[in-house]
């Protein structure tokens, strides 16, 4: 009998000490998901500027560029988006990575009827970056989806899964992907902490400041750009900005007859 | 059997220390590449492909081609083809080798190569090329390699070859198909514009292949003694010069719908492409052993040109999404590693036919 009492003691010691570690436990949980022991604390998640859940399509951002605002000669959006994305600067055009950049109007539209463009609009510096196009052939073209259109409409690349195959490039009808020909850290002017730098081997382009979105900020360019050549919003709102001046306006896409459909558009 | 390939007189042993002396020429070029970065090649912004691809193109054809002679014997019932089948099998796993390790070295990120199987894109046509030709790469190798196994016992092949070769005829078809789709999905390529590319690879490759065909079981002949049989060799003529004609006037046609007529190498191309296929058809001009081989080998020449060298290089300007023009030149580090991986597929070659030709000799003994 006392054998078995005592059996029974020990179970029930045994039992004790296991709910109260359990309890210890859940309450440890609970306060370190709810914030309530602060040492216990999961890592702090900055908030997302959308509350929701990510809906497939429901957001698609798009910008528009006014040629007629964008400065002869002014370079600083270019110079913003590079620095903020250590972008290097390799002197050697063969090894140029690229994200924005500013180019003749015959280089930027060379399917488009010209017949009855002025000297001066042709002679005009356009902007030109990743369309980010809704049919975009670069992310359908990657064998290992690295290059991926994301939830909200931006073409954006995994530079830890891009295998460097560059099928991607001349699939790009603009020629919007640069490839890194050699170590790029080793040209950047003034690197930056905030933002990852590349690998020697992979492809890499505009992410649409997808970086600074999250932030609840515009793009860089955007942003930087003295003369608000640039919108940047959400086309499926029809509230934007950017879908009423694109209400407004007559634009034009670069090559819109390869049905890309991209996301950039411009007022010439 | 492959303890065959380790026996051999002086000239092999010559032959084999070569091709080891090249392949350790490319590694240490490819060493050089692959610690600098792909900027140690003629590529660049404008020219984002060169000679690595241009090879890719190029071997896929000859690999793919293999399979006619498989097709003509097993299917045709043409038993002239007993003793090329097996050669034309090992040429195919070679030149797949060596296509699929052309990829390879023209990746920036070598090492991420298995992403290729742990993040498969299904939508992508460059997943499903390099799927199809490693699953051609593997039923040749299996199948030429238990065929001659069964030679050797003096038994005939398991039923299983059958059907892996029976396989590997629409897999032949898919890789250069799925290649030729893929490139004339390209907005870039303005030369590859055109769905017509499909058919014109593989008139080309069929060309190509046989030809490269005839080349091998000559050296072959020449060397070791071991003939594939007159018959079949002509046959193999007759078809590398009908689908070298069938090319030709694809080509040909080429030149009055897009900018080839600017491109030099593609009259160089299209002139020694139809003087080795009056060669190849006229059979006073044939007679001659040397003009033949020559004939042979001008036609793969002509191809090559055509297929890589025409179109990736062109001799000139490379037309270019932005209108630009970009000179591609290739190195000579680039130039190595290629030397140096078309050695390893000859090394390859080498040592498989050298164990085909000592157990059929043994079994002629």
């Amino acid at each position: 009998m006392s054998s078995v009492a005592d059996g029974n003691t020990m179970m029930n010691e045994q039992r004790r000490e296991f709910i109260k570690k359990t309890a210890l436990g859940v309450f440890a949980g609970l306060g370190a998901s709810s914030g309530l022991v602060p040492a216990f604390s999961l890592e702090k998640t900055a908030l997302p500027v959308w509350d929701e859940k990510p809906v497939q399509g429901k957001i698609r951002w798009g910008m528009l560029i006014d040629t007629r605002k964008c400065k002869e000669g002014c370079q600083q959006c270019v110079a913003a988006c590079h620095h903020e994305h250590n972008v290097p600067s390799f002197k050697n055009r063969n090894e140029e990575i690229r994200w924005i950049r500013k180019s003749s109007y015959k280089n930027v539209f060379p399917t488009s009827n010209d017949a009855g463009v002025s000297k001066k609009i042709q002679n005009r510096a356009v902007l030109s970056l990743c369309n980010h196009c809704a049919d975009a052939p670069c992310t359908q073209i990657c064998p290992t989806s690295a290059t991926f259109k994301r939830w909200d409409g931006i073409v954006e690349i995994d530079y830890h899964r891009c295998i460097g195959c560059r099928f991607c490039m001349p699939a790009c009808p603009y020629g919007s992907l640069s490839f890194n020909w050699q170590d790029p850290r080793t040209a950047i002017v003034d690197p930056v902490t905030a933002y990852p730098t590349r690998q020697q081997g992979v492809v890499e382009k505009c992410n649409f400041c997808s970086d600074r979105l999250v932030k609840g900020l515009q793009p860089a360019c955007v942003e930087t750009c003295p003369e608000e050549a640039l919108t940047f919003g959400d086309l499926n709102d029809p509230a934007s900005d950017i879908r009423v001046l694109l209400e407004d306006n007559v634009t034009m896409q670069r090559k819109p007859e390869l049905g890309t459909k991209p996301s950039i558009f411009y007022i010439i | 059997m492959i303890e065959n390939a380790l026996k051999g007189n002086r000239a092999y042993w010559i032959w084999i220390a070569s091709l080891f002396a090249l392949i350790a020429t490319g590694l240490s070029a490819y060493y050089q590449q692959r610690w600098f970065g792909l900027g140690v090649t003629g590529m660049g912004v404008d020219a984002s492909w060169g000679i690595y691809t241009a090879q890719f193109t190029f071997l896929i054809g000859v690999a793919a081609s293999s399979v006619l002679v498989v097709f003509l014997y097993y299917l045709l019932h043409q038993h002239e083809f007993a003793k090329t089948v097996i050669i034309a099998l090992f040429m195919a796993a070679s030149a797949a080798l060596m296509s699929i390790l052309f990829v390879v070295a023209d990746m920036g990120k070598p090492d991420r190569f298995l992403n290729l199987i742990f993040y498969p894109n299904p939508r992508s046509l460059v997943f499903w090329d390099l799927l199809l030709l490693s699953g051609y790469l593997a039923t040749s190798i299996i199948s030429g390699w238990a065929m001659l196994g069964a030679e050797k016992k003096g038994v005939p092949p398991p039923v299983w070859v059958k059907s892996v070769l029976y396989i590997s005829i629409p897999l032949a078809l898919f890789i250069y198909t799925v290649t030729a789709v893929l490139y004339a999905g390209l907005p870039d390529l303005n030369l590859w514009l055109t769905i017509m590319l499909a058919i014109r690879f593989i008139a080309s490759a069929c060309a190509a292949g046989c030809s490269l065909l005839i080349v091998v079981t000559l050296i072959l002949k020449r060397t070791t003694g071991f003939d594939a049989g007159k018959k079949a060799s002509e046959k193999l003529v007759t078809f590398a010069a009908y689908a070298g004609l069938a090319n030709i006037f694809l080509l040909g046609l080429a030149f009055f719908t897009t900018s080839y007529s600017n491109v030099p190498w593609m009259w160089f191309s299209f002139i020694t492409g139809v003087v080795s296929i009056i060669i190849l058809l006229v059979p006073a001009l044939r007679k001659s052993q040397q003009l033949f081989v020559a004939a042979c080998t001008t036609l793969v020449l002509s191809i090559w040109i055509d297929k890589s060298a025409g179109l990736m290089i062109g001799g000139g300007p490379v037309p270019v999404p932005l209108g630009s023009i970009a000179e591609y030149v290739p190195t000579s580090i680039e130039i190595f590693v290629a030397l140096g991986i078309w050695s390893f597929g000859t090394l390859l070659l080498t040592a498989l036919l050298k164990v085909v030709v000592a157990v059929k000799v043994e079994n002629e003994c």
